[in-house]
């Protein structure tokens, strides 16, 4: 069974650290791929328009060219992703799909027009999403998203195929939650630099086919007898960890992520589409309850703090770490928050500064290690 | 009805400044009373409130005010001590620090019992707002403008904003205890306008040659055009300092008394607690700022209620790159610039994010020598005094080179409204 799911892993790996070759693939397949920044961009308008949508939350590496666009204090996301669309390592994709939603994204949208090297689908999501003005306000946008895809693909893609679409993804969203679950239980088996890359491969593979895998993989870890965790659990929380030399600390300390409240992650896949009905409605609809989020307007205002302590109690976690992209404000002007709520219940936490310029996480390794000791009391 | 004789004898930035003095008293009044007090983001639509009688405060020139008294450094460092990183906006941390009731001498302000957030600002605002209301547990009004991609806003976009215009009337009316009252609202509006208006014209006095005035005194008048612009006093007041202007162009004088050898740009929001030092280097090169982008970006003109809506998505970090440099463009043509001084403010992500093309834009578009500098709206650590000197420096060296260039062109001037007028 071992030999099974290490064959599984495998192919997650691969696509995860490769995804050069994986856009080749489609493109030799005929296929068109779209890159999509985050958040929350709709990609099932791109797969119903048959075109491949692959997540683009920048790259290990400095910025140069990039450096033309953003002064330095700039998160990495935006500006490792202008280093692609300005080297060249996106060639070949018809377009990019840049959302509006950080004041970081709001001049990208801008930049990547100015650079003129790819087309640029441009999304301004509604903060007041959840009352039904901000409903249609979000249908209009991811129907004008829909209309410039069509042009591109130069078919239009009906409700059918967007409901199709939707089921794909509702599928994958079902599977990643289920992996979620299941990695936290058996960490023996799944280790925090697998789990990343199960979850980053996600958003470049083609939804069904990471499902199928998932799926297996799934049964698998299903099936596996539970075993007592000897070293310590977390949630991890933040914008993105997909550092393999950052999560092999978490390894090398025995510290299993049980759960996560990462952008990159689960805020990704937490709400399904409605399968039935006007599928851009469903999409609108989806969006509106997307909710605990650094970067969404929280009416109830404590939502975010109180989802991470309930995924501490209902994951069996010791604490938090928090993982702080650098100059990335929505997460620091909420950090305090946040902080505050783990304090208020006893649940230890950390934090860590991350960026995709970092090769040693030297630093980290120390406070991990110290921050380790602290989780093993609270067991 | 015309103004006292009284009034009308002190000079236009006295009555301005007494109007502010005024709000921040009636403020502190109603709270006294028991009314409520709410704070705003500078571009809220203010109509609302002043429609409701409702007293309300503004966080940004707030902390524009205590940072131009040097208290800046000092209350971001309470923020940071709450755990609030220096990476977050300077205005941000400022009220959040007051908000959770750091000491602040400089410019007192009464606390907040409901919150005005309009993100046309940034997105910071969303999240800067929600933290003051979790502290003092009081409602937020927000008013969600998405950014723009596109020269003209959509009619869904306007449908959008007025959704949510109709439901902050409503919640403020249970917050005031009062009903509206549409007709008060038109007159609101009407002030609104003559206020926006003579703010436009004011600022437009900038393209005389020699100015009337210092691209710097329109930033002290800012605290008016975003604070009271539904008062009629600031719109007497603006009307007044049009005279002044005019008066002033007429006998030559300004209230730039230095030469004026070269005219800038001044791009940014100006760092507050280092205005004299990035007034002094501009002084002793004979550079006065004719046109900042920041000024006339507050008129908000409009004859309708979409076109209120429209006029709000109209904020320099809510439009689209092409409407951007389309404002520059015409200032600098407008008010004859040589030159354009850029500033990387650390405190304004969305602002500074798009500075680098727009000043290849204005280099490429219109020749116009263009140099920046570091800096920060309130924080003064992230102003470096020596860079700053040796960017003016550049500036002047380059607007000199171009002149001579130019004079043996035949365009004696080189400057950017000769090249298209």
């Amino acid at each position: 069974m071992e030999m099974k799911v290490d064959e599984l892993l495998k192919n997650f790996r691969e696509a995860a650290f490769h995804p050069g070759k994986l856009k080749r693939h489609y493109l030799a397949q005929g296929k068109k791929v779209v890159a999509c920044f985050p958040y929350y961009v709709p990609e099932e308008l791109i797969a119903a328009a048959g075109m491949v949508p692959m997540g683009l939350w920048g790259c290990k590496g400095a910025p140069t060219r990039a450096k033309e666009y953003f002064p330095t204090f700039f998160c990495s996301i935006a500006q490792m992703g202008m280093e692609m669309v300005m080297d060249g390592t996106l060639d070949g994709v018809s377009a990019v799909v840049c959302p509006s939603m950080c004041d970081t994204l709001r001049p990208l949208t801008q930049n990547l027009k100015s650079a003129g090297r790819y087309p640029v689908i441009f999304l301004a999501h509604p903060q007041n999403r959840k009352k039904e003005y901000g409903v249609k306000f979000c249908r209009y946008q991811y129907g004008k998203m829909k209309k410039q895809l069509e042009e591109i693909e130069g078919k239009e893609s009906g409700d059918e195929a967007i409901r199709e679409a939707i089921r794909v993804y509702n599928a994958n969203r079902a599977a990643c939650r289920k992996f979620v679950h299941l990695a936290g239980q058996h960490p023996e088996v799944i280790s925090a630099v697998d789990r990343s890359a199960v979850l980053k491969s996600r958003h470049f593979l083609m939804k069904a086919e990471h499902t199928e895998l998932l799926e297996e993989l799934n049964q698998e870890l299903e099936r596996l007898p539970r075993q007592e965790w000897k070293g310590t659990k977390v949630v991890l929380s933040g914008i993105i960890a997909d550092n393999s030399n950052y999560m092999k600390i978490f390894d090398e300390y025995g510290i299993a992520i049980a759960a996560d409240d990462l952008a990159h992650e689960s805020r990704g896949f937490r709400r399904d589409a409605a399968e039935e009905g006007d599928p851009l409605e469903a999409l609108a609809r989806q969006f509106a309850g997307q909710d605990e989020d650094t970067i969404l307007y929280d009416e109830d205002l404590v939502k975010r703090p109180k989802h991470v302590v309930r995924l501490v109690k209902e994951s069996g976690a010791q604490g938090v770490v928090i993982t702080m992209m650098s100059f990335c404000d929505p997460e620091e002007i909420e950090y305090p928050s946040l902080k505050q709520e783990l304090d208020k219940e006893g649940i230890p936490s950390i934090m860590l500064g991350y960026d995709q310029q970092i090769t040693d996480f030297g630093q980290a390794s120390t406070a991990l290690q110290a921050f380790n000791d602290v989780l093993e009391m609270k067991k | 009805m015309m103004p006292e004789k009284d009034e009308r004898k002190k000079p236009a930035k006295v009555r301005l400044r007494e109007i502010i003095d005024k709000i921040y008293e009636e403020a502190w009044e109603a709270k006294e009373k028991g009314e409520p007090v709410g704070w705003s983001s500078s571009k809220f639509p203010a109509e609302i409130a002043e429609t409701l009688g409702l007293k309300v405060l503004y966080p940004e020139s707030n902390a524009a005010g205590i940072a131009a008294k040097h208290g800046g450094a000092r209350v971001c460092e309470e923020a940071e001590k709450l755990g609030f990183s220096n990476d977050i906006c300077a205005y941000a941390r400022i009220s959040i620090a007051m908000a959770y009731g750091a000491d602040c001498p400089e410019k007192p302000m009464p606390m907040p019992d409901f919150l005005l957030c309009c993100n046309n600002i940034c997105n910071c605002m969303t999240k800067w707002y929600e933290n003051i209301a979790r502290i003092h547990h009081i409602p937020l009004i927000m008013i969600d403008v998405p950014f723009n991609n596109t020269v003209e806003v959509s009619d869904e976009q306007v449908e959008y904003m007025k959704a949510q215009f109709m439901d902050a009337i409503r919640q403020l009316e249970a917050i005031s205890g009062r009903k509206w009252d549409e007709e008060k609202f038109q007159k609101v509006c009407a002030t609104s306008n003559r206020v926006a208006k003579a703010w436009l014209k004011a600022c437009s006095y900038c393209q005389y040659e020699p100015s009337p005035l210092n691209g710097f005194d329109l930033f002290n008048h800012m605290a008016n055009v975003v604070q009271t612009r539904c008062r009629k006093e600031s719109a007497e007041a603006f009307e007044a300092l049009i005279e002044e202007y005019e008066q002033a162009v007429k006998e030559g004088t300004s209230t730039w008394h230095y030469d004026e050898n070269y005219r800038i740009m001044f791009e940014g929001i100006p760092c507050w607690p280092e205005l004299k030092k990035l007034f002094n280097p501009l002084k002793e090169k004979g550079m006065n700022t004719t046109a900042v982008v920041y000024a006339p970006a507050f008129g908000f003109v409009y004859n309708n209620l979409d076109e209120l809506m429209k006029a709000y998505c109209k904020a320099p970090n809510s439009v689209c790159f092409e409407t951007g440099v389309e404002w520059r463009e015409g200032l600098c043509r407008e008010n004859h610039v040589d030159g354009v001084l850029v500033h990387y403010n650390r405190s304004c992500k969305p602002w500074t994010g798009y500075t680098p093309e727009m000043s290849r834009r204005l280099q490429n578009d219109m020749g116009l020598s263009v140099v920046s500098f570091d800096g920060d709206q309130a924080d003064p650590r992230n102003f470096a005094e020596e860079q700053y000197k040796t960017r003016v420096q550049g500036l002047y060296e380059l607007m000199e080179e171009k002149r001579k260039g130019a004079g043996q062109n035949g365009n004696e001037s080189g400057r950017a409204a000769e090249k298209f007028s």
